[in-house]
């Protein structure tokens, strides 16, 4: 069901973001294509969560454009998702809350219910479709918010830390689910603190460092041998995560 | 010396007869504020609600004024009430002044902004938590705003026992505007003034302790439903 055009690639010049008197982001020119797995690493205050908040349009840029080669239609079925570090769940049940999102996404009532519980079964929650979403366990929430994602089979999907406060579990069964996300077509982005997880994930590395975009490689290349000594220290585990 | 034993037995036996009249009066200040906090609940819900998530100018002269009118004295809410209903008011035509109508009329703009200021803080810490996620769902404010009206239906509940206590308890705009006539618009507080005065106050004393029972069963039975949800849906 999705528009001819696609979205991608999304482009980033010249981006800079200003909060309370702070250049937060300092200029980022960058185009993420669709396909390869994008992730965003870096220190801590890199601007990692803000660029991602940039991208997904929770934030407006101070100056600069970020671009989509096919922009989403205002008030239209949105194209992109988004998953955060702490996933903000209804209190209603698990299924309830993929179809509020399929509903606030404009597909039809009829459709609903089957999509909804088809997503739940995709991140093995079926059993827990009729439990209060908010009673589910952090791990178990978090595939909630994907299963969430996966109802609305966007083109692109930010991920905000999304393993940051869960268990090696919990943590397996979410980088599953993003895989499988990645397979179905869903182009990733996601911003991490674990580096066993980026190389686990990662087809590309992003390097962010002081609001800059210091290194953009492929993962392999970046975690063997960065470039930049900023990158090469982070990688030591010198800077602060 | 021994007013409240003497209340307190009179109460009971009150009570316990089901004086008919005692019945009547009760039963009338529970329609009057329990139908005043519906209809103050229709409008200072969703007003609450839109105030908080929406960005627009004078927002915040309008939080407090909302949070100011929370002190509204209910003896000016019947004045103003009674002016307009009164025969040469301009909504003397209708002829509602001294019925329980009026009462209800005069409840609603007592207790609405009351209702309207305690929602919009509910909401618009709702608001906070919520306010990414919905945006990124591509949710509008109008839908954010039901969506979390929904959503934190649990604290609703004890603003609507605010908004029934301020109504159940207070005097001055039922006396105004339903003149405590005996039989039509009589409610606890306004028997409680009347029988003050007039030196009765046993049975004054009796008919506050009835008073303080409902609002406190009425209190306890939402608690314990609040509870319930609240446990079942986290």
């Amino acid at each position: 069901m999705r528009a001819p055009l696609s979205l991608m690639p999304l482009r980033l010049e010249g981006v800079i973001f200003e909060a309370g008197g702070h250049r937060i982001i300092k200029g980022i020119s960058t185009t993420l294509k669709q396909g390869l797995r994008s992730i965003v690493l870096g220190p801590n205050g890199a601007g990692k969560s803000v660029l991602l908040r940039l991208c997904h349009g929770l934030l407006e840029p101070t100056a600069g454009a970020i671009t989509w080669n096919s922009p989403e239609v205002p008030g239209g079925p949105r194209k992109q998702a988004m998953v955060f570090q702490r996933p903000v769940l209804l209190r209603r049940s698990a299924l309830d809350n993929v179809r509020y999102a399929l509903q606030v996404g404009g597909s039809p009532a009829r459709e609903r219910h089957d999509r909804a519980y088809e997503a739940l079964c995709k991140v093995g929650l079926e059993a827990q479709a009729d439990r209060p979403a908010r009673v589910l366990s952090g791990g178990e929430q978090q595939r909630l918010a994907l299963a969430r994602v996966w109802a609305l089979r966007p083109e692109i999907l930010f991920l905000d830390e999304p393993t940051a406060s869960l268990d090696p579990g919990a943590t397996h069964e979410i980088e599953g689910v993003i895989l499988a996300l990645h397979q179905a077509g869903t182009k990733i982005v996601m911003v991490t603190h674990n580096l066993g997880q980026a190389r686990r994930l990662a087809d590309e590395i992003l390097f962010l460092y002081q609001g800059r975009l210091l290194e953009r490689q492929p993962a392999d290349q970046f975690l063997r041998s960065p470039a930049s000594s900023e990158a090469a220290r982070f990688l030591e585990g010198e800077l602060p995560w | 010396m021994n007013t409240v034993g003497e209340a307190a037995q009179q109460a009971l036996s009150l009570v316990a007869t089901g004086d008919p009249k005692l019945v009547g009066i009760v039963l009338l200040s529970l329609r009057v504020s329990l139908a005043a906090v519906v209809l103050g609940a229709l409008v200072g819900l969703p007003l609450g609600a839109a105030v908080a998530v929406n960005e627009f100018r004078g927002k915040r002269a309008v939080i407090v004024t909302l949070n100011a009118l929370m002190g509204l004295p209910s003896v000016v809410v019947g004045l103003c009430v009674y002016l307009l209903l009164s025969r040469a008011g301009p909504l003397g035509s209708w002829g509602i002044l001294f019925t329980p109508t009026a009462m209800i009329i005069a409840q609603t703009i007592l207790i609405a902004p009351t209702l309207a200021a305690l929602t919009r803080q509910v909401v618009a810490d709702g608001w906070n938590e919520y306010r990414e996620q919905l945006r990124s769902l591509g949710e509008t404010r109008l839908g954010a705003a039901t969506t979390l009206l929904w959503d934190l239906r649990f604290s609703l509940v004890t603003i609507l026992l605010a908004g029934f206590g301020r109504a159940a308890s207070e005097v001055g705009a039922v006396m105004i505007v339903g003149g405590n006539i005996d039989g039509v618009t009589r409610v606890m507080t306004t028997t409680i003034a009347l029988e003050t005065s007039k030196g009765d106050l046993p049975l004054a004393l009796a008919l506050g302790l009835i008073l303080l029972a409902i609002v406190l069963a009425v209190n306890a039975g939402a608690h314990i439903v609040k509870e319930a949800a609240q446990h079942r849906y986290g």
